[in-house]
């Protein structure tokens, strides 16, 4: 068996310790992250309350009353070298997205900084075989890993105030489904219909960290259709396997 | 039943609680109250849960009438000038509004927040297993947005109980405690002394998802871009300009910028409490040294209960809070629009 490498502890606070296995976006440890993830999820560690996994580590959570940072760092540590649980629910979606229009207003400007046309970088973003590999910053935020190398991209040097709910869009290495509005420095390829995050609606969260995710192209009369069922509770992604 | 109706209120002001765990893995931040202290205090007062749901109340003047029945309430937090129906009343002190009787709060004076809890706690619809707003997110009851003249949380009828007060441990004029990291590395020495050794104020474009500071310009290392990581509240993250931001409880649960230090818990309600313009310091404390504070301050929440007193001396003493108006002035310089929820001033674009 190979030997895995101790992960950095970084302390965040009294109450929370970051469990760092990279400094860079980096798939092997994003792999890591999520299997210390299932691990501390089966392991039911007295004193954890709350895990965030993120592109390269795991934020800890816990109530320093019932375990100290010491104790718990040292067990973190032995736990980030077992290897983990297999994953119980590997899910694939397929997330249905308009792009470009009005719907990608960056699409025409990411194909000329690319050198080729709209068509080709949708059909590329489309091929990609996608994984969550963190949500966050705003409810249902997913960040993607897995994007083409061809479609890296640096971020706008003015990001935006204000982006639709449901973007699609491409930043450095990575690619996203954002669900509600806000901010954003990405560049906008299209929208999806799919809320990954809508209260009233079981599950509430439609994605988890580690889920597979592919994009299917839809044309605008199809994503207003969608949007409508989606606002009524509907979860409009497909799951193509579980 | 009887109802509390808000008849005037300012910005940033909510329904709160001691917030919403477990979701932060999907982007949900904790949201919560910014002086849980504060919080607790107000609910014990009434003999409530210490982080029920309460209604925290910004920097300006705030009322609130009681009608179809009398309604008890508790208020604890920043010190303001507090009337019913022209009498004074004190802060950490419970009161009991008799049908049409209105309590009108001041803004505030030494302290950003106050907490009003109502006997019975408030009525609403837990999602996640809180109450407390989050406006981005569209969660919180009975209203998911700041408070508005005209909204109305129900109560029960006021119970009659003889009043009281509580006794709270003295603030503190300390320096705001912290440890260093998670990302102390991505500064240098120099850079970490400076920071520690300035002398700080809160910017009056600050919010409940962050504090920004005016101070010296914190340089990084190696430029002010990581790969995102998970924030806790009391995070401290320095953007692009040095300008450090403190994380409060409606922070993004990630952020891209390096976080030169974590303000500890037990120190967080009073750096929330610490009004715009007001000069301040940190100090660097040992792990050990926090969470043994962290388990003394979880003790102090725990045995409120015996620090209820009844309220037969009560001193009023006017003078003193008038005389204690250091934050006064900083207070009334906030321009309003800053106050507010959202769109927030610390919303920076992610990685």
């Amino acid at each position: 068996m190979v030997e895995l490498s101790p992960p950095r502890i970084l302390p965040s606070g009294d109450s929370a310790l970051t469990v760092e296995f990279s400094r860079k976006i980096d798939d092997a440890a994003n792999q890591r992250v999520l299997a210390l993830d299932r691990t501390l999820a089966s392991e039911n560690v007295r004193g954890v309350t709350e895990t965030v996994p993120t592109y390269r580590s795991l934020l800890v959570h816990y109530d320093p009353v019932a375990i100290g940072f010491d104790v718990l760092a040292e067990k973190l540590v032995s736990l980030a070298q077992r290897p983990a649980p297999a994953s119980t629910k590997r899910r694939r979606w397929r997330i249905p997205v308009v792009y470009g229009g009005e719907h990608g207003i960056d699409l025409e400007d990411v194909a000329k900084a690319l050198r080729t046309t709209p068509d080709d970088i949708v059909a590329r973003h489309v091929a990609g075989h996608y994984r969550v590999a963190m949500i966050g910053f705003t409810p249902g935020w997913s960040y993607l890993s897995g994007l083409e190398e061809s479609l890296h991209l640096p971020r706008r040097q003015n990001p935006r105030v204000l982006t639709p709910a449901g973007t699609v869009s491409i930043g450095g290495v990575q690619t996203g489904v954002q669900c509600l509005a806000g901010p954003s420095g990405w560049h906008l390829l299209g929208r999806t219909a799919v809320r990954t995050y809508q209260l009233h609606r079981e599950p509430t969260f439609l994605l988890e960290p580690g889920d597979d995710v592919t994009f299917s192209p839809v044309d605008a009369r199809t994503f207003e259709e969608q949007d409508r069922a989606a606002e009524r509770g509907e979860v409009v992604a497909e799951l193509i396997a579980a | 039943m009887s109802k509390l109706v808000v008849s005037k209120i300012g910005p940033a002001s909510s329904v709160q609680d001691g917030g919403r765990h477990g979701a932060q893995r999907y982007g949900l931040t904790p949201s919560g109250a910014m002086d849980r202290l504060a919080l607790a205090a107000a609910n014990t007062l009434v003999a409530n849960q210490p982080l029920a749901a309460a209604i925290e109340i910004g920097p300006f003047a705030a009322h609130f009438e009681a009608r179809q029945g009398a309604v008890r309430i508790g208020l604890a937090g920043a010190w303001r000038k507090a009337e019913i129906s022209g009498r004074a009343v004190a802060s950490n002190c419970s009161m009991t509004l008799a049908q049409g009787e209105t309590l009108t709060l001041d803004f505030a004076r030494g302290g950003s927040f106050s907490y009003l809890a109502i006997e019975g706690g408030i009525a609403g619809e837990s999602m996640f297993g809180s109450l407390a707003v989050n406006a981005r997110a569209g969660l919180g009851s009975p209203y998911p947005r700041p408070l508005q003249v005209g909204d109305e949380l129900q109560a029960t009828y006021a119970s009659g109980t003889i009043e009281r007060r509580i006794d709270l441990p003295a603030p503190k004029e300390a320096p705001i405690r912290l440890v260093l990291g998670p990302q102390d590395d991505e500064f240098s020495e120099a850079a970490i002394r400076l920071f520690l050794d300035s002398e700080w104020k809160i910017s009056a474009t600050s919010d409940r998802m962050g504090y920004r500071l005016e101070g010296p310009k914190i340089e990084h290392l190696h430029g002010h871009n990581i790969v995102s990581d998970g924030t806790v509240n009391g995070s401290i993250q320095v953007p692009g300009n040095g300008a450090p931001i403190v994380l409060m409880p409606d922070r993004g649960t990630t952020g891209g910028y390096p976080k030169i230090a974590t303000v500890i818990s037990a120190d967080l309600g009073r750096f929330a409490q610490t009004p715009p313009g007001t000069i301040f310091k940190f100090n660097a404390v040992s792990m050990a040294e926090a969470q043994e504070e962290a388990r003394r301050f979880t003790q102090l929440l725990r045995n409120l209960p015996d620090r209820l007193r009844s309220m037969e001396h009560v001193d009023l003493n006017i003078d003193a809070l008038r005389d204690a108006n250091v934050a006064g002035a900083a207070v009334s310089a906030v321009d309003a629009t800053t106050w507010q929820i959202q769109p927030a001033a610390s919303a920076v674009p992610h990685d």
